[in-house]
């Protein structure tokens, strides 16, 4: 009861804010306590809504590090990724991989040369069973219902347990203040301070206002994004039609982000 | 009582200065620290826990051994630990402290770190941690106080405290496997994600707690007017023979299982840190280096005649103590983030401010354990007479 009410609330509110900003306010309860304030980014009237998104990457569009350029740009560009140049302290969200990374479970020395050679787009999978949502110890990571892994950036205390915890090397730590490393700040999206994780968030601003993720967006077809749970959309239709495999399935954490190879 | 922690001989105030000014220097460097970000250490994106996050699991080992000498005396009535369990207690005080501290430095938002209360997470482990490390602390503070107040004033410490007393035996276990059960439970880092890790880790605690106990309690024994017994410290060294035999024994059912199966994501970590991998092998001489001082101290400790002379026991427990703090405090958890889980190689180097912060908690230990032992020896000594 208290816990739908308080959607619904959310909701309302999240009408109101956009009658008046025109932008979803990303977590203004995260601070104001009490284990029902889970952080959310509130949904507008034409918010894109699913059961659990998914990700299908076709990789055989791809054929060098450049035809991917655009997707990792655009995806950094938006959500304030600073730029370290201390390999260190490297912030990524979205970056590539070759097969024999990536895949490192499933490769073998007589891959064929396409496959061998050919960059992977690398990023936070949004696990069924998410190791860092179990890991965190203050719920800065979290599962959303639809599915998508956020994080709590103003929440977040920088154990790093969640990096230790993901098995897919998806998260980033602010070793130091990142804010001097973006290149131009998008004021539409929060910049963050020293001292937390930060990761792909399947772009939940976006689908708030009813846009893809960026990365879809600039792909050229080569991605697709959609409910895994809907028998009718893109991405099953692809899933049904093609080959696809998962980074380390024997763990069980069911990633939502599948490959065409 | 704390009185007595305040007076003592122009040595003991020397000392109680050396630690001051270290921890000065040690906190000066949290300052820039805390200031800059967790960038002035060697940490990386792939290396995501380094030196404190080892430190914090050496203790917690430490820490835990106090069961060692309070087990016996109170569940086997083995009387002769009686002079010597405070002094137990009081080495899991500061160590559970330098427990706690190297966790808090760990933090990257350390303003933050009562949301582990304002938003309690059961499903982490890290919320477990929280709880048995202060419940341990409390539980020896105010067992040890009364413990020694009671032999202050010649009477039976207060009934109260015995159902206390038995608590903080399982406790004492516990503390040391939910810290292994940080790291075992995860699914992508092969090295830890083996059962035996906790076991390992309190059969190497109760290696090194007590030898260090021994060291301490040679250390009174010389310091001051108490001496903790010469029985006392014979026992202690065959828990400490003991203990170490096991964990050699546990780590090597790790290294079989390992090398038999030839999983690489379980093999590579053992590679990189005994052989090197990719040629990347800063931790090869410290490896083995720890090996052969653990077998040496298992042959100094399994015959009697090396064990029973003071001089050699000696000599014993100080390998011990450096052969499994290299296993843990250094090997233990670098190595389970090389190779990452992408197979990439990143080493991991401490850098000198991050060394300064960590000899600057290890001292704020030294300090808490220096006046807790002298107000124990205090009391010993006005209690026998001999001050
Ligand atoms: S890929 Fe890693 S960070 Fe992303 S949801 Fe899975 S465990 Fe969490
Ligand atoms: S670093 Fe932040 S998000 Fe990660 S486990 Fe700790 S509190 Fe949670």
């Amino acid at each position: 009861m208290e816990e739908s009410s308080r959607r619904t609330f959310l909701k309302l509110a999240g009408f109101s804010a956009l009658g008046l900003g025109a932008k979803p306010v990303l977590d203004a309860f995260a601070s104001s306590g009490g284990e029902q304030s889970k952080p959310m980014v509130m949904k507008g009237a034409d918010a894109l809504k699913a059961k659990r998104w998914a990700l299908v990457i076709d990789t055989r569009k791809f054929e060098s590090e450049k035809d991917l350029e655009p997707m990792i740009e655009v995806c950094h560009k938006i959500h304030n990724v600073p730029k370290l140049a201390n390999k260190r302290h490297e912030i990524k969200w979205i970056w590539t991989e070759e097969f024999k990374h990536i895949f490192s479970t499933q490769t073998h020395a007589f891959l064929n040369d396409r496959v061998k050679h050919l960059p992977f787009l690398t990023l936070c999978n949004h696990c069924e069973k998410p190791a860092c949502v179990r890991a965190c110890p203050t719920k800065a990571t979290f599962k959303r219902e639809d599915g998508i892994v956020l994080m709590d950036f103003h929440r977040c205390i920088g154990c790093r347990f969640c990096m230790a915890a993901c098995p897919y090397g998806s998260r980033s730590f602010n070793f130091r203040d990142p804010r001097p490393f973006i290149k131009e700040t998008n004021l539409k999206f929060p910049t963050r301070m020293k001292g937390v994780v930060e990761k792909c968030n399947f772009c939940a601003e976006r689908l708030a206002v009813g846009k893809v993720p960026a990365c879809v967006e600039v792909s050229k077809g080569a991605l697709a994004f959609g409910d895994l749970e809907d028998s009718k959309s893109k991405v099953r239709e692809l899933l049904s039609s093609n080959f696809t495999i998962r980074r380390k399935p024997a763990l069980g954490a069911g990633p939502s982000v599948f490959y065409i190879v | 009582m704390l009185e007595k922690a305040l007076k003592g001989s122009k040595k003991y105030y020397g000392w109680i200065a050396a630690l001051l000014a270290v921890i000065g220097v040690g906190f000066a460097c949290y300052l820039w620290q805390f200031q800059f970000g967790l960038g002035i250490t060697g940490m990386s994106r792939d290396v995501s826990w380094g030196f404190y996050i080892a430190q914090f699991t050496f203790l917690v080992g430490v820490a835990a051994s106090a069961v060692m000498v309070v087990l016996p005396y109170y569940l086997h009535n083995y009387k002769a630990f009686g002079r010597i369990t405070i002094l137990g207690e009081f080495l899991a005080v500061a160590s559970v402290t330098m427990c706690i501290l190297f966790i808090f430095v760990d933090l990257g938002q350390p303003t933050r770190v009562f949301n582990v209360l304002l938003h309690p997470t059961p499903n982490s482990v890290l919320f477990w941690d929280m709880i048995v490390l202060n419940g341990y602390l409390f539980l020896n503070i105010i067992i040890g106080w009364n413990v020694l107040e009671a032999e202050r004033n010649n009477v039976a410490p207060p009934s109260w405290l015995k159902p206390l007393i038995y608590l903080s035996i399982p406790w004492a276990v516990s503390i040391h496997t939910v810290t292994a059960f940080l790291y075992c439970g995860l699914p992508g880092r092969g090295f830890w994600l083996t059962a035996i890790l906790a076991p390992r880790f309190l059969s190497s605690a109760f290696a090194a707690g007590p030898a260090f106990l021994i060291l301490l309690c040679m250390l009174v024994r010389k310091l001051t007017k108490f001496d903790p017994g010469r029985e006392q410290i014979q026992s202690l060294a065959k828990v400490v023979a003991y203990a170490i035999c096991i964990n050699v024994f546990f780590f090597l059912c790790e290294v079989f299982v390992v090398f038999y199966s030839r999983i690489p994501e379980h093999m590579d970590h053992l590679v990189y840190l005994f052989a090197g991998l990719h040629g990347h092998n800063a931790l090869v001489p410290w490896m083995w280096a720890s090996m052969i001082l653990m077998v040496v101290s298992i042959i100094l400790l399994v015959n009697p005649a090396t064990r029973k002379n003071e001089t050699t026991l000696v000599a014993a427990c100080i390998t011990v103590f450096i052969g499994t703090w290299i296993d843990k405090g250094l090997g233990m958890i670098s190595g389970g983030f090389v190779p990452n889980p992408l197979h990439h190689v990143t080493e991991y180097v401490p850098t000198i401010p991050e060394l300064a912060i960590s000899i600057g908690v290890w001292a704020i230990g030294f300090l808490v354990l220096t006046a807790l032992f002298k107000i124990a020896v205090s009391i010993k000594e006005e209690v026998s007479g001999v001050s």
